[in-house]
């Protein structure tokens, strides 16, 4: 049997060890597609503040770890499958055979079309070239230009505003990180961040990158216009899913797998950013999280070595730490119809914390200025845990959060 | 055979005497928001309910750490998180579904309990035995293991 990974991410790598354990004595070939060892992109902006060399980014850290677990890795980009034949055809001539597949391609940063962004100076911080290129460029006081305040935006700005530089975000939407705070933390969020001398700039796009004296000119359609020596881009990412035209498999935002991460192709699998699986919360989503990469490859790999293995979805959630204010959301963070919501916020001190619940069960949350016993959070969601009599004290105050789930740890 | 932290919320007095322990041995002071096991007080109930890591199977927050920081000690079973690897990303005190491990924003660095090495400091400070470090096989850990298999992502599955 051989087993053919494409993309050495979280997803892939932990599809690649648990095929190890699980059908032991099988051929596994783990493709990368950059020059490094496989690497983490989250641990990117810990190199970029110093914690960590580029090293330190590494998936697996112990020398000769694949060759120990018999994964040959193979440096290599797919540029096609054939799904009869059974090959990925590799970019730059080349093919991989397989008896099983698993598309693990992860995703990459959307460009917007904004006249400029190819100028040199320009960059997405998704990469370890990228990392290197950044480096270079955002040094103490050099002014730097970040575009797009989501999470991987904010991830980044956590680690240029370490590197001392003179920072100004540039957000399209009305409030930071839109996709994962509601109004009340994402506007918190920017106070704080303004009040630790970030130049915000929210509900407000970046019209064009030009040059002025040598250096970038970042023009906004609040008609102001700032000078930098580097300009991040971080407007979002999409699934890695181009190299699938002509195979029929099944795709919306990423490749449609289902509950035991199956393409609609014989044979093949996905896992990770690139895959739209099922959501905890119905459906099937794109969850570009890292929990749910490393899931979607533990369960790939169960199901594509034959032990049928349904995963039950994959739960939105998110941690961010914006310039030492770090921000949690879990599930349906937003609340909606049939949806009640307990609230706590206290503005001067930045601590927020919200519940949503429908009916006795946690559904979503919120949190600002908290990193107690978080994951509990995750624990009463995905659990369904029916909170009886603590929903109504956690209506009444939802810091007794970590009270109600030791409750009924113990009941 | 491995042992494990076994707790009996009925004997606890709410001494703290583990929270003290716990920080001392691991932080160098007597601080309990730094301990790695916390009691917490039903006042209405009069009860007290010590709690922390079980080490589960399941291990969430390893498999979801980027950077392999967190690794499985053979002889303890607990799972432990080194140092000099820790970005502090935080992302393993969303992914644990128990809540037991926190951000230290003084080191930058995440805790969790790691049995002291197997020799658990806390189980060694109860005066009244309500917390016990004992073989793992027949310890009221039934009830915290049956709420972890409860919590899986997934039915379980062997790893």
């Amino acid at each position: 049997m051989t087993y053919v990974i494409i993309g050495a991410g979280p997803a892939g790598v932990v599809a690649a060890e648990t095929l190890a354990k699980t059908d032991p004595g099988s051929d596994i070939v783990l493709l990368g597609g950059e020059a490094d060892p496989p690497y983490s992109r989250m641990a990117i902006p810990y190199v970029l503040t110093g914690i960590i060399d580029h090293g330190g980014t590494h998936l697996r850290k112990t020398a000769g770890h694949y060759d120990a677990l018999g994964i040959t890795y193979r440096q290599g980009r797919a540029a096609g499958i054939d799904v009869t034949g059974r090959k990925v055809a590799l970019e730059g001539g080349g093919e991989q055979a397989y008896d099983t597949l698993l598309i693990a391609t992860g995703a990459s940063p959307i460009k917007p079309p904004v006249p400029g962004l190819d100028r040199p100076g320009v960059h997405h911080c998704w990469t370890l070239d990228d990392c290197r290129e950044i480096e270079k460029l955002a040094k103490k006081g050099s002014e730097v230009v970040l575009m797009g305040a989501g999470f991987i935006g904010c991830i980044i700005l956590e680690a240029l505003v370490e590197r001392g530089v003179k920072l100004t975000v540039v957000e399209a939407l009305d409030r930071m990180v839109p996709r994962m705070m509601n109004e009340t933390a994402g506007t918190l969020i920017k106070d704080w961040c303004q009040a630790k001398g970030i130049t915000v700039h929210t509900s407000t796009k970046v019209t064009e990158v030009g040059e002025q004296d040598g250096r970038l000119a970042v023009a906004m359609d609040n008609g102001e216009t700032a000078s930098a020596d580097l300009v991040v881009v971080a407007a979002g990412v999409k699934s890695n899913i181009g190299f699938i035209d002509g195979t029929g498999m099944k795709a919306e935002q990423g490749i449609l797998v289902d509950e035991f991460l199956r393409t609609s192709a014989d044979n093949i699998y996905a896992a990770g950013d690139c895959a739209q699986g099922p959501d905890f919360g119905g459906g099937f989503n794109v969850h570009a999280i890292q929990p749910t990469s490393t899931e979607h490859g533990r369960f790939a790999a169960l199901n594509m070595a034959g032990k049928v293995t349904p995963y039950r979805g994959s739960l939105q959630m998110n941690v961010l730490d914006t310039a030492g204010l770090i921000s949690t959301s879990f599930g349906d963070w937003e609340g909606g119809d049939g949806t009640e919501s307990a609230e706590a916020l206290d503005r001067d001190r930045f601590k927020y914390l919200r519940l949503n619940f429908k009916d006795d069960v946690l559904v979503g949350a919120l949190s600002l200025g908290r990193t107690d016993h978080m994951g509990v959070l995750r624990g009463l969601i995905q659990n369904r845990t029916p909170l009886g009599i603590w929903k109504a004290r956690l209506m009444d105050d939802p810091h007794r959060i970590m009270e109600a789930y030791v409750a009924h740890a113990y009941a | 055979m491995l042992k494990a932290l076994n707790i009996d919320p009925g004997k606890c007095t709410g001494c703290l005497q583990c929270e003290l322990a716990c920080s001392f041995e691991n932080e160098g002071v007597f601080n309990p928001s730094k301990s790695r096991i916390k009691v917490f007080n039903f006042h209405d109930q009069g009860r007290f309910v010590p709690y922390t890591c079980t080490q589960c199977d399941e291990a969430w927050c390893m498999h979801a750490c980027p950077v392999d920081a967190i690794s499985l000690n053979k002889l303890t079973g607990a799972k432990e998180v080194n140092d000099n690897l820790c970005v502090g990303c935080k992302v393993c005190t969303i992914a644990c579904p128990f809540g037991t491990v926190n951000y230290n924003s003084a080191t930058g660095k995440v805790i969790k309990c790691d049995l002291c090495g197997g020799d658990p400091e806390c189980a060694k400070a109860c005066p009244t035995d309500a917390i016990t470090y004992v073989d793992a096989d027949w310890t009221g850990l039934d009830k915290m293991r049956k709420w972890a298999a409860k919590t899986d992502a997934g039915q379980q599955a062997a790893h």
